[in-house]
């Protein structure tokens, strides 16, 4: 279980990070929010992975780590917020500067970093 | 609490006269004199317990772990330059009163020298270095901005910046010293550090910590060669001039000499640098003085060479150099004061300030001239004047020194010819201004200034005898005081007095006056001389160094920062890559000796459509709808991991905060491109993915080395008190609200803080507001459809009691305040999409800010009421009470700071959503206003 469990932790860093290596805004917001599944999975499973012991008292004979939960709690509402952030600072950036480039502007096809497939 | 009054009170006046621009001037003058004054009175109910030897102390913790702490001192040192900073300050802030005209700003001018006037009196009075070095640099930017006072003028803001460049180098050299030194110590308390010579001086870092040292205390006295800034400070208006640039501020550097004395000095290598740094800059000083026009430049560098001469002093070998150059430091206030500000009247009266244009000035204004001339002859070193006991002691100490062994008889040679120089412009300043024919075309007819423009000038000049004549009575025990600070106790009999009998000093002061004068009568010879010499302006190296420093970082950083985020972000993410891989590298085994938990069907159909979601993400992220579903399977099968791994609350948490999110990026994608085009190259492609999937591997490799490991977690504490202690059975909801409330308190502050974020980013925004989606087809005529409003309608009660019910049971099973909100949240966002903004703006009139407000309110609050109580912040109280018919209920304060949770993520999420949700309601090309 433990293999699937991390397994499953790498396919979502892996998409994430493409996500937010992309050059269109959203895409880049997607791949936040995908990230951030990771993460928060990552942050859960510190408390290690455990079956029917929820941290509520009297229910179960063990329980699982309470903390990570609670970190990770807050931390997906955080992340709601600053998911929300950055699309609307998204919208606000093509509404101001005319495209949904990340940089601002539409890579100049003389110059285009993008197309020479270097750094 | 005495010591600690001292700068307190000034940094309050500071602000209180910042604040007097609505007042008449007298009465700001008054108000701000006011803080000196006490602050004076407070210093002299000190000044007893000093003179009998005693040191005041104060310490207040600040941060106790680093060694870092407020903690103030008071000698004889410090407390002779508190007097200099306090009086002085009075006498110029009263002398800026009628020297500024009406359209400059005076509060503005007070706040900044009363701002620099706390600076000054926490370097003096600091008893740990750190908080010396801050109050040092606080002295740098105060005096930035009164050099830049008339921000209008290119030379004002030109100097202003000289000055900061080469103090704040030097203040970086001090900082870095007095690490060092706190280093060797073992401590940043200057009590230990004064204690301590032997220890500095017998470590291997003693040079460097040294020279360091010196360098900060070189650049803010306006040594050679670093002394450049302090002439082109002079384009500050002159009261800071006055005030700064010849009496306090350049003074605070030969204090750090004097403050050091006891644990730096006594080596060869000070005698060595300060001496010649010294006498190199009294030489170079008293020269350049002689050929300056202007009556401010003379003054400037008169300044720089009596600096020098205080400079030499410390570094002479002698019993009683120390002494001299304390007793040198206030005579040379005093006297530089008072000229600076008869400088200023005679700008004021005539104009101008070129010694060129300035001549017979006696007839004009005598009285002020007689003033200048006292001061003049002070600075010149005659007798009767301060400035020449002084100058007597610095004589008579040269002579006893054996610095350059059988050379150093050139000594006292030099510095007789410097005392000449110093005649010879002071002879200057005399001669050429108040006699020397008649005015040439002034720009003002000169006369008299204001009667009270001369009162500060007179005190000073009063001084300036008094001391010069009746030297016992007047400054004996503030400089033996001082003495006894500097030398460390021993202080040698020393005596001052206007009469020593003929002697060699004499002789020698005699010398220098026939020398200046004769110096002075032949200088047509001198100036054709220095014309002569190959000009060198410091100015241009400065800035030809500057430019070369600016344009040499702005290609280093263009270079690496050319725009592009993506390129910060793989850089970024590279960086990471290293970090987060080398540890697996040096770890034996991935696997852990932990009990592998079985696998099962479910989970792997969980795992599998988990996966399938995330690549079907990527795959159609082109098209942005479908990758915003597929985005959402993904987050399903996020809280149903949950779900299955015994995190109920998080499940609830992550199935709500889904669906918000999912509704808030559909309607982001009203207003963005439904397309990402196809732009990236192969090449960047396979880069991407070969990045991506090492971090992938990483992580992945990470979170299976910690999964298998065995668990050793601080979570027994939170399992065993949340009952007893926090009264609920919900551990993580207990912890959420009680033993970690604090950082629940900043994470609705947060949240708190990115709704308003986003409001403020969807005002006045200028929208595309597309009439059809990306294909060309129209939006749907009905824009409500029926069947979802009246369904919507009737299933709002409803979700609002279960989000209530789930409040409430929060402390004992999954739910809280979190989870309640962001359902009661959805409730709402369902009636937004079922009739729109418009219909629901009529009947819920809420302010979503005002909301906010309340729910952090409610949690500060609550956070705050158990001091009430006498508990420290955010103590939780619980009790169960019997009621009839209901039975036993629980009653908990966490409940309250729960309640403010709650109301905060129900506004902050309707914020966000309605703010953007409202845009789409407006017609196109609209202004949309919220």
């Amino acid at each position: 279980m433990e293999l699937l469990y991390a397994s499953c932790v790498g396919v979502l860093v892996f998409c994430g990070v493409f996500l937010i290596l992309r050059a269109r805004t959203f895409p880049v917001v997607l791949g936040l929010t995908m990230f951030s599944y990771a993460v928060n999975l990552f942050l859960f499973s510190a408390g290690r992975l455990s079956f029917n012991e929820a941290a509520v008292l009297g229910y179960s004979a063990k329980y699982a780590d309470p903390l990570p939960q609670a970190l990770v709690l807050t931390a997906i509402v955080i992340g709601f917020a600053m998911t929300a952030f950055v699309v609307i600072l998204a919208i606000r950036g093509r509404a101001d500067l005319g495209n949904d480039h990340v940089d601002g502007q539409l890579p100049d096809i003389n110059n285009d970093i993008d197309t020479k497939g270097k750094l | 609490m005495t010591l600690l009054w001292i700068p307190l009170i000034s940094l309050f006046g500071s602000i209180l006269s910042s604040m007097t621009g609505k007042l008449t001037r007298n009465q700001s003058t008054s108000l701000t004199l006011l803080m000196p004054f006490s602050a004076l009175l407070l210093t002299m109910s000190l000044t007893p317990d000093v003179f009998s030897g005693e040191v005041v102390r104060e310490s207040f913790s600040w941060i106790p772990l680093l060694g870092i702490n407020i903690s103030l001192r008071l000698d004889g040192l410090a407390l002779l330059f508190v007097y200099m900073i306090l009086v002085i300050g009075i006498l110029v802030i009263f002398y800026a009163r009628y020297y500024l005209s009406a359209k400059d700003s005076l509060p503005k001018l007070y706040a900044y020298l009363m701002l620099f006037m706390t600076a000054m009196l926490g370097i003096v009075m600091s008893n740990n270095i750190i908080q010396l070095w801050f109050f040092w640099e606080l002295t740098s930017i105060s005096s930035f901005l009164l050099i830049s006072y008339w921000w209008h003028k290119s030379e004002a803001r030109e100097g202003a910046i000289m000055a900061l460049t080469i103090t704040g180098a030097g203040g970086l050299a001090l900082l870095a010293g007095l690490l060092l030194l706190g280093n060797i110590v073992g401590s940043y308390n200057l009590d230990v550090i004064l204690a301590s010579r032997d220890v500095i001086q017998a470590h291997a870092w003693y040079e460097v910590t040294l020279i360091l040292i010196l360098q900060g205390a070189f650049t803010k006295s306006a040594q050679f060669p670093f002394h450049f800034w302090l002439p082109h400070a002079m384009a500050a208006p002159t009261p800071v001039s006055a005030y700064l640039h010849s009496a306090t501020m350049v003074k605070a550097g030969v204090f750090l000499l004097a403050r050091f004395y006891p644990a730096l000095a006594g080596s060869d290598i000070w005698f060595i640098i300060v001496s010649f740094t010294g006498l190199a800059t009294l030489l170079f000083g008293a020269y350049i003085a002689l050929f300056k026009h202007d009556l401010k430049g003379l003054l400037a560098y008169s300044t720089i060479s009596h600096l020098g001469l205080i400079t030499l002093l410390f570094g002479l070998d002698t019993e009683l150099a120390a002494v001299a150059a304390i007793f040198h430091i206030i005579n040379h206030a005093t006297f530089k004061a008072s000229l600076f500000m008869a400088t200023g009247i005679i700008d004021h009266e005539t104009g101008t300030r070129d010694m060129r244009k300035l001549n017979g000035m006696w007839r004009y204004m005598p009285y002020t001239a007689t003033l200048a001339m006292v001061a003049a002859a002070a600075m010149a070193g005659v007798p009767l004047m301060n400035g020449f006991l002084s100058k007597e002691m610095f004589f008579a100490e040269t002579l006893h020194q054996q610095l350059l062994g059988s050379m150093s008889w050139l000594i006292p040679v030099l510095a007789t010819i410097a005392g000449a120089l110093a005649v010879a412009y002071s002879a200057r300043f005399i001669h050429d201004v108040f006699f020397n024919g008649d005015p040439i075309d002034l720009p003002k007819q000169p006369g008299e200034p204001p009667r009270y423009m001369r009162v500060p000038i007179e005190v000073l000049v009063a001084l300036c005898l008094a001391v010069g004549i009746i030297p016992n009575f007047i400054i004996d025990d503030i400089l033996q005081a001082a003495s006894i600070a500097v030398l460390g106790g021993q202080v040698p009999e020393f005596k001052v007095a206007l009469w020593h009998g003929f002697n060699l000093p004499l002789m020698m002061s005699a010398i220098a006056v026939g020398g200046g004068l004769l110096l002075y009568s032949q200088r047509q010879y001198l100036f054709q001389f220095h014309a002569s010499l190959p000009s060198l302006n410091a100015k241009k190296v400065f800035d030809k160094t500057l430019d070369g420093v600016m344009k040499w970082t702005d290609t280093k950083i263009n270079a690496i920062e050319n725009g592009s985020l993506q390129r910060y972000l793989t850089l970024m993410l590279v960086v990471v890559l290293l970090f987060a891989s080398w540890p697996l590298f040096e770890m034996k085994h991935l696997v852990g000796q932990k009990e592998l938990t079985p696998i099962d069907v479910h989970n792997v159909m969980g795992a599998l459509l988990l996966i399938i979601g995330a690549f079907s993400t990527v795959i159609w992220y082109h098209s942005r709808v479908i990758s915003l579903l597929m985005l959402s399977v993904v987050g399903l099968m996020v809280s149903i991991a949950f779900t299955r791994f015994s995190a109920p609350d998080l499940a609830l948490t992550q199935l709500t905060v889904e669906v918000v999110t999912v509704i808030l990026l559909m309607l982001a994608l009203f207003f963005l491109p439904q397309h990402s085009p196809r732009e990236s190259s192969s090449m960047r492609v396979l880069r991407d993915i070969g990045l991506a999937s090492a971090l992938g591997i990483v992580v992945a490799s990470i979170c299976y080395a910690l999964i298998t490991r065995p668990l050793a977690s601080i979570s027994d504490f939170f399992l065993a008190n949340a009952k007893t202690g926090g009264g609920g059975t919900n551990v993580v909801n207990v912890i959420l609200v009680d033993f970690r409330g604090f950082d629940t308190l900043g994470e609705v502050c947060v949240l708190g803080i990115a709704a308003l974020g986003i409001y403020k980013l969807l005002v006045n925004l200028p929208l595309y507001i597309p009439n059809s989606d990306s294909e060309g087809r129209p939006w749907a005529k009905e824009r409500y459809p029926m069947l979802l409003a009246s369904i919507s309608q009737s299933l709002l009660p409803l979700a609002l009691l279960v989000s209530f019910y789930i409040f409430l049971r929060g402390h004992n099973l999954p739910g809280g305040g979190f989870i309640a909100g962001l359902v009661t949240a959805v409730a709402f966002i369902l009636q937004y999409i079922a009739h729109g903004s418009n219909w629901i703006a009529e009947r819920f009139t809420f302010n979503y800010r005002k909301i906010i407000a309340a729910g952090i309110s409610i949690a500060f609050l609550t956070g705050v009421g158990s001091w009430y109580f006498g508990r420290p912040f955010m103590t939780t109280w619980f009790e169960y009470f019997d009621l009839p018919l209901i039975g036993e209920i629980e009653l908990a304060s966490a409940l309250v700071f729960d309640v403010g949770v709650y109301i905060t993520v129900v506004g902050s999420t309707l914020m966000i959503l309605a703010s953007l949700g409202q845009l789409t309601a407006n017609e196109p090309k609209d202004e949309v206003k919220i």
